[in-house]
C-alpha cells in the first residue's frame, strides 16, 4: 500500500467513523471530551490564579520557582501515571478510594499534567502586561480585587491561549490514560488509547483514523474558546 | 454592535454544545459500575493475546447476561498482569507465563489457579529463511542457528509471558541473545510482528496473534509442534485474604464460568480465519489428559 493510498484510505476510515456511528469511537470520544474538558476546567480554576499570584508577588525563589515551573512542562505522562498510581493502588494511602482504572484516575493525572503548564504559561501571560494596566487602575482608586481582575481581563488572549495549550496537552496525552484508566472499553478507553491499541493491532488506517477524530474534537474546543476570545475582542 | 449580536448566538451554541457533551459523558459515569452499584463488575487483568484476538469479546457478554457481572478488561502483557495481581488493583488474573504464576499462587497474592486453556507458540521468519531453520523439530537448534547466522530477531523484550518463554528457550539453546541482530522491542505482540514484518527477521509468537495478523505479514511459520513451544493460560482469583477489597466471589464466578463446559464451548469454538485459536483445558473428555 502507498504512502498516498495508506492516508486516502485513513480519510474515509475516519469519515466512517465519524458519522458511521460506531458505538465504540462515540464513547472514545465522550471519555476524551470529559476527563479533558474536566481536567483543563480544574487547572483552570486552580492553575490560573497561582500563576497570577507568581506574577504579581515578588518573594525570594520566584525566579528558581519560575525555572522549577517551566522544567516540570517536560514532565512525561508515564511518569506522572506511576506517580499517580502510586497513590491509588489498593494497597495504598488512598487505595480504599477505588480510583484505579476509572476516569476519575485519569483526571487527577491529567491535572497534575496540566498544572505546570497552566501557572507557567499565566504568569507570562500576566507578567508580559504593560506595568501600566495595574498602576492605572490603582490610580483610579480601584480595590485589590478589581485591580486583579482587571489585570486578568487585559491578559485574556494570554490566558486563553495559555487554556488552549493546556487542553491540547491533555487530549493528546496516552500515558496516563493508559496507566492510570487502564485502556477499559465503553469505560476508560479514550480516542488516544484506542489509537495505541489499533496500533499495536496493525490496523494502522483505523489508527490514523482515529487521529483525525482527535484532531477534530480538538479543532471543534478550540473553535468554542476562539469564539470566547472573539467576543472579547469586540468589547473595547 | 451588530458584529457582537451575530456572534453571541453562536458561541452559546458552542459553549452549550461542549456542556451538554460533557453532561452526557458525567451522566454516563453514573451510571457505570465504577462504583458499586446495581450491575456489578469485576476488573480482569489479561494478555494482550486474550483480547487483541476477540475471544474475550465472544466470552464475556454471555457471562454478564447469566450472572450480572460486568467484567472490565485491563490487557497488558503477563508480567504487569500478575504484578496488579499482587498490588490487589484487579480481582482476577487471565495469563500464559506457568512459572510465574506458581510463584504468584506460592507467594500467597492469588488463590484457586485453573487450566483454562493453551495454544502453542511459533517461529516465525521470512520466506527467504537465511538462517535455514525451516521445518526443524527442535526449537533449541533453530536458536542456535539464529545466533550464528546473526539473523535479525525481533523480541517482545517487556516480560510478557512470550518474552518469558523466550528466554527460557534461549537458555535451553545455551546461547545467550546479544548482538546487533537481536532487537528487543518493548511492545506488545503484534507491534513485534508488525516490526518483524519490516525487517525481514525472526520473531516467537503464540499462533492465535499469528493466525489474526496473518493477513498483514508476509512471515512464515518455520518452527512448530516443539513440546517447549506449548503455551497454556491458567485463570487465579487475587487473594481475598491478602486483599480484602477484592470481588473474591464474582471473580470466582467468573473463573467457574470460563472453566465450565459453557465457557469451553465458546473458547473450542472461537474461530479466527476458519481456523480455531485456542484448545480448551479445563473440561477433560472422558477424563483424559489436558495434553
Amino acid at each position: 500500500m502507498g504512502g498516498a493510498d495508506f492516508i486516502a484510505d485513513s480519510v474515509t476510515t475516519a469519515f466512517g467513523l465519524i458519522f458511521g456511528g460506531a458505538p465504540g469511537v462515540f464513547s472514545a470520544v465522550l471519555v476524551s471530551l470529559q476527563v479533558s474538558v474536566t481536567a483543563a476546567f480544574l487547572c483552570t480554576v486552580i492553575g490560573v490564579p497561582l500563576g497570577f499570584a507568581v506574577a504579581v508577588s515578588n518573594f525570594r525563589g520566584r525566579h528558581l520557582l519560575i525555572t522549577l515551573l517551566n522544567t516540570l512542562m517536560a514532565l512525561p505522562t508515564v511518569v506522572v501515571g506511576l506517580f499517580v498510581y502510586a497513590f491509588i493502588t489498593r494497597q495504598s494511602l488512598l487505595g480504599p478510594l477505588d480510583l484505579l482504572f476509572t476516569r476519575k484516575a485519569m483526571i487527577v493525572g491529567e491535572v497534575i499534567l496540566g498544572l505546570p503548564i497552566i501557572i507557567a504559561l499565566t504568569n507570562t501571560a500576566i507578567s508580559a502586561l504593560d506595568r501600566q494596566v495595574r498602576d492605572t487602575a490603582i490610580t483610579l482608586g480601584a480595590g485589590r480585587l478589581r485591580v486583579s481582575l482587571t489585570m486578568l481581563w487585559e491578559g485574556r488572549f494570554g490566558l486563553l491561549a495559555a487554556i488552549a495549550a493546556t487542553f491540547g496537552r491533555l487530549i493528546g496525552e496516552v500515558g496516563i490514560a493508559m496507566m492510570l484508566g487502564g485502556n477499559i472499553a465503553a469505560h476508560t478507553r479514550n480516542i488516544t488509547t484506542a489509537l495505541a491499541l489499533e496500533t499495536s493491532k496493525g490496523e494502522f488506517s483505523v489508527a490514523m483514523a482515529l487521529g483525525i477524530v482527535l484532531l477534530t474534537v480538538a479543532l471543534g474546543v478550540n473553535f468554542a474558546l476562539r469564539y470566547l476570545q472573539g467576543r472579547g475582542e469586540v468589547r473595547p | 454592535m451588530t458584529d457582537n449580536y451575530c456572534e453571541r448566538p453562536t458561541s452559546l451554541l458552542l459553549a452549550g454544545i461542549l456542556l451538554l457533551i460533557v453532561a452526557a459523558g458525567c451522566r454516563n459515569e453514573a451510571a457505570a459500575p465504577d462504583h458499586r452499584s446495581e450491575l456489578r463488575s469485576i476488573k480482569l487483568a489479561t494478555t494482550t493475546s486474550t483480547d487483541n484476538s476477540g475471544l474475550l469479546a465472544e466470552l464475556l457478554p454471555p457471562f454478564q447476561a447469566m450472572y450480572g457481572i460486568e467484567v472490565q478488561v485491563i490487557a497488558v502483557g503477563t508480567g504487569r498482569a500478575i504484578k496488579h495481581g499482587e498490588n490487589g488493583d484487579v480481582d482476577v488474573i487471565l495469563v500464559h507465563a506457568r512459572a510465574a504464576e506458581d510463584r504468584f499462587v506460592e507467594s500467597g497474592f492469588g488463590v484457586n489457579r485453573r487450566d483454562v486453556m493453551h495454544n502453542d507458540f511459533v517461529v516465525l521468519g521470512p520466506a527467504e529463511d537465511p538462517a535455514r531453520i525451516k521445518g526443524s523439530a527442535d526449537v533449541a537448534q533453530a536458536l542456535r542457528k539464529l545466533a550464528a547466522t546473526e539473523s535479525f530477531f525481533v523480541s517482545r523484550g517487556d516480560d510478557s509471558g512470550t518474552h518469558k518463554k523466550e528466554m527460557a528457550l534461549w537458555e535451553a539453546a545455551g546461547v545467550p541473545p546479544e548482538g546487533d541482530w537481536y532487537l528487543p522491542a518493548g511492545q506488545g505482540m503484534g507491534a513485534v510482528l508488525t516490526i518483524a514484518n519490516e525487517k525481514r527477521a525472526y520473531a516467537l509468537t503464540d499462533r492465535g496473534t499469528y493466525q489474526a495478523y496473518r493477513d498483514k505479514l508476509a512471515l512464515e511459520v518455520l518452527v512448530e509442534g516443539d513440546r517447549r513451544l506449548y503455551n497454556p493460560y491458567g485463570v487465579i482469583a487475587v487473594n481475598p485474604a491478602r486483599h480484602s477489597d477484592a470481588r473474591y466471589i464474582d471473580a470466582m464466578t467468573f473463573i467457574g464460568w470460563i472453566t465450565s463446559p459453557e465457557g469451553q464451548a465458546i473458547i473450542r469454538g472461537f474461530k479466527r480465519g476458519g481456523e480455531v485459536l485456542f484448545t480448551p483445558d479445563a473440561v477433560l473428555d472422558g477424563g483424559a489428559g489436558a495434553d
